[in-house]
């Protein structure tokens, strides 16, 4: 089974976020940047397949070189081979990312393809299913089960309050959602013979960029919250707050 | 930009809150940029629940049977097709020259305007909490970094798909006289291949309100110390009408089921009004519920970092103060 899982690089969820000089994305001095968490989900997917159906695993990502980062990651977790496309700078944006991605991904004649369903940078939720569109794939985002059945697909996707369960074939077009599996943790051995595992470079296609981002802020720091400290007997007030100042009861 | 539009989403045949909300923005839009504005949808609702659109100001929707699209699949067991949904808006907003699609963030909005972007080749901008108009044009605010910051895009001249993040942009009454007319599933450009991945069940919760469209949230953490206590935030929630929320570190231990969770790895809320109960208010937890209207923290530790973002607090043992709170409401509501 040829199994393709994109990754993308991210700061880590616990970065504090400031803005840099630009004014348009964020200062990265002293932050550690990390494989996408939802991104783990796919890499374990793909091994997991590649385990019960034997054949390769290939990471795929496009960015600068921090992007080998997550690469890296997948390869500790069971990943074969690593192929970087190379973006010229960091400005682009999730259609460069998804027709740079498909571009590659269409000459490996993959029978799945398996993404996070969101980075945690950018928060899009775009990618996997833009990419399975220019590969002309049938594709579901936000997975919580993948059952394969020879070429035939039962999937469950999350959605507010339930799930959906879709049918489909392979070759096929996933976005990983928690609860999908459980990343395992790489042992010494995995990570030692990470080490020798090839990094395939690319140089990306000319795309150019559809949307710029303008400008980046932080949130307004909110004003000091009224905050009671003797516990029930506060209660009346507080609900008298909620209806007369706040309105939302 | 000159022609806006809008896709409207059903739920067995019923517009949602959200599909308002998105009309009433594609009705600002098109009042600010002086452009046409017209609403696609794709069921088969009666033409009374259509015309319900028309108070949120849509002159003109287009209506494509949902049984008829369905049809063309020739698949026995088919709810339906994001595939489908996706080429239908796509070929209807081409073929018509719509350059700017609107859609609300909706788990299902937020799976068909990716392949509509990409079959369009229009720029996407999802997840946009407002609108900033600005030289005859608009810009999209978002945020990004799980709501730790906000930017502000722009669609590089050309054609834009958009998401609304939903209970942000509110629905605003703007009465018009919607005139509806029903289009065929033979003039929108449909292929077996947009049936290729098919919905044929869904299983949704019945009676229970989701984190993820609610306008109040009561949510609780590892303050309630276990699972049987965990009647006090549905008690509370009860009487508000609210949903109920939960901490990672409470699904994790299995207190309460995963589609409750708020934070990073769990939904992205923001209701009116979101109490959080023993909850300490981890930076993961904050990125799902920090750009809440309102922020309510009950916790007995003063110093929890959930005050820091709290609009009210009570610095107090839950186990007393939500049985209070329920009572106090209680009595209010008469
Ligand atoms: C990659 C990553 C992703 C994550 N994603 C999420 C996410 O999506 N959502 C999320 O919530 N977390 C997430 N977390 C976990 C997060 O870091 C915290 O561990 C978690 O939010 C803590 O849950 P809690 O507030 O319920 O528990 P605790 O941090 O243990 O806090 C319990 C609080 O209850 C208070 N308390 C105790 N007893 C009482 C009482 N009787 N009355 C009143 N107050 C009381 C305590 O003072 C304390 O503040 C993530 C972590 C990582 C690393
Ligand atoms: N630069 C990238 N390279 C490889 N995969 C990516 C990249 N950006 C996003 N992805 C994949 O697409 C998923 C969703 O990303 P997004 O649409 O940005 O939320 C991620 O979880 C990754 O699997």
């Amino acid at each position: 089974m040829k199994i393709v899982v994109c990754v993308s690089t991210v700061p880590d969820s616990t970065t504090k976020i400031k803005v840099g000089g630009s004014g348009k994305s964020i200062d990265e001095a002293g932050v550690t940047f990390i494989i996408n968490p939802y991104d783990e989900f796919a890499v374990e997917e793909a091994v997991q397949l590649k385990e019960k159906n034997t054949g390769e695993v290939i990471a795929v990502s496009f960015g600068t070189d921090r992007a080998k980062e997550g690469i890296k990651k997948a390869f500790q977790m069971g990943a074969d081979k690593g192929i970087l496309i190379k973006a010229a700078s960091d400005d682009f944006d999730s259609y460069t990312v998804a027709k740079n991605l498909a571009a590659v991904i269409k000459d490996l004649s993959p029978d799945i393809v398996l993404f996070g369903k969101q980075s945690i940078d950018f928060d899009g939720l775009v990618v996997p299913k833009m990419t399975a569109e220019f590969l002309g794939m049938p594709s579901v985002n936000v997975v919580t089960k993948l059952e394969l059945n020879g070429t035939d697909a039962t999937i469950e996707r999350e959605i507010e309050g339930g799930k959906e369960t879709l049918k489909a074939k392979l070759p096929l077009v996933i976005g990983a959602q928690k609860g999908l599996n459980t990343p395992r943790y790489p042992n010494l051995k995995s990570i030692m013979a990470s080490k020798s595992k090839p990094i395939e470079e690319k140089a990306a296609i000319d795309e150019p960029v559809k949307s710029s981002v303008l400008e980046m802020n932080l949130p307004a720091a909110k004003g000091q919250g009224k905050v009671f400290s003797d516990g029930a007997a506060n209660v009346p007030e507080l609900v008298r707050l909620l209806r007369e100042e706040a309105k939302v009861i | 930009m000159s022609k806006i539009l809008v896709f409207a989403e059903t739920k067995d045949n019923v517009f949602k809150a959200n599909a308002f909300e998105v009309v009433s923005a594609g009705k600002f839009l098109a009042d600010k940029l002086g452009s046409e504005f017209a609403v696609i949808t794709i069921n088969d609702a009666g033409d009374e629940q259509i015309k319900a659109l028309g108070k949120y100001g849509a002159a003109k929707v287009y209506q494509l049977s949902l049984n008829e699209l369905n049809a063309k699949s020739g698949i026995a067991d088919i709810k339906y097709s994001h595939g489908a949904f996706a080429s239908a808006v796509s070929s209807f907003a081409d073929a018509n020259a719509y350059d700017v699609v609107l859609l609300s963030g909706t788990s299902f909005g937020r799976e068909i305007s990716p392949s509509i972007a990409a079959k369009t080749g229009s720029a996407i901008v999802p997840d946009v909490i407002d609108f900033i108009p600005e030289d005859g044009g608009v810009s999209f605010k978002r945020p990004a970094y799980a709501g730790k910051c906000y930017t502000k895009v722009k669609a590089n001249g050309g054609k834009v798909v958009v998401t609304l993040r939903p209970n942000v942009l509110k629905a605003v009454e703007n009465s018009a006289d919607s005139a509806v007319e029903k289009i065929s599933p033979d003039s929108v450009n449909i292929s077996a291949n947009d049936f290729s991945a098919y919905v044929s069940e869904v299983s949704v919760a019945s009676g229970k309100l989701d984190v993820a469209e609610a306008d109040i949230i009561v949510s609780g953490g590892r303050g309630l110390r276990g699972p049987e206590n965990f009647h006090l935030v549905e008690e509370l929630a009860g009487v508000l009408g609210a949903a109920v929320g939960a901490s990672r570190a409470v699904v994790d231990a299995g207190w309460r089921p995963h589609g409750e969770q708020v934070g990073q790895t769990g939904k992205t809320v923001s209701p009116s009004l979101y109490v959080a109960c023993g909850i300490s208010g981890a930076i993961q937890h904050l990125a799902g519920m920090s750009s809440s209207k309102y922020i309510v923290a009950i916790n007995k530790d003063k110093d929890a970092p959930i005050f820091q973002v709290a609009d009210y607090g009570i610095v107090g043992d839950v186990f007393e103060v939500l049985p209070a709170m329920t009572e106090e409401i209680k009595k209010l509501k008469g």
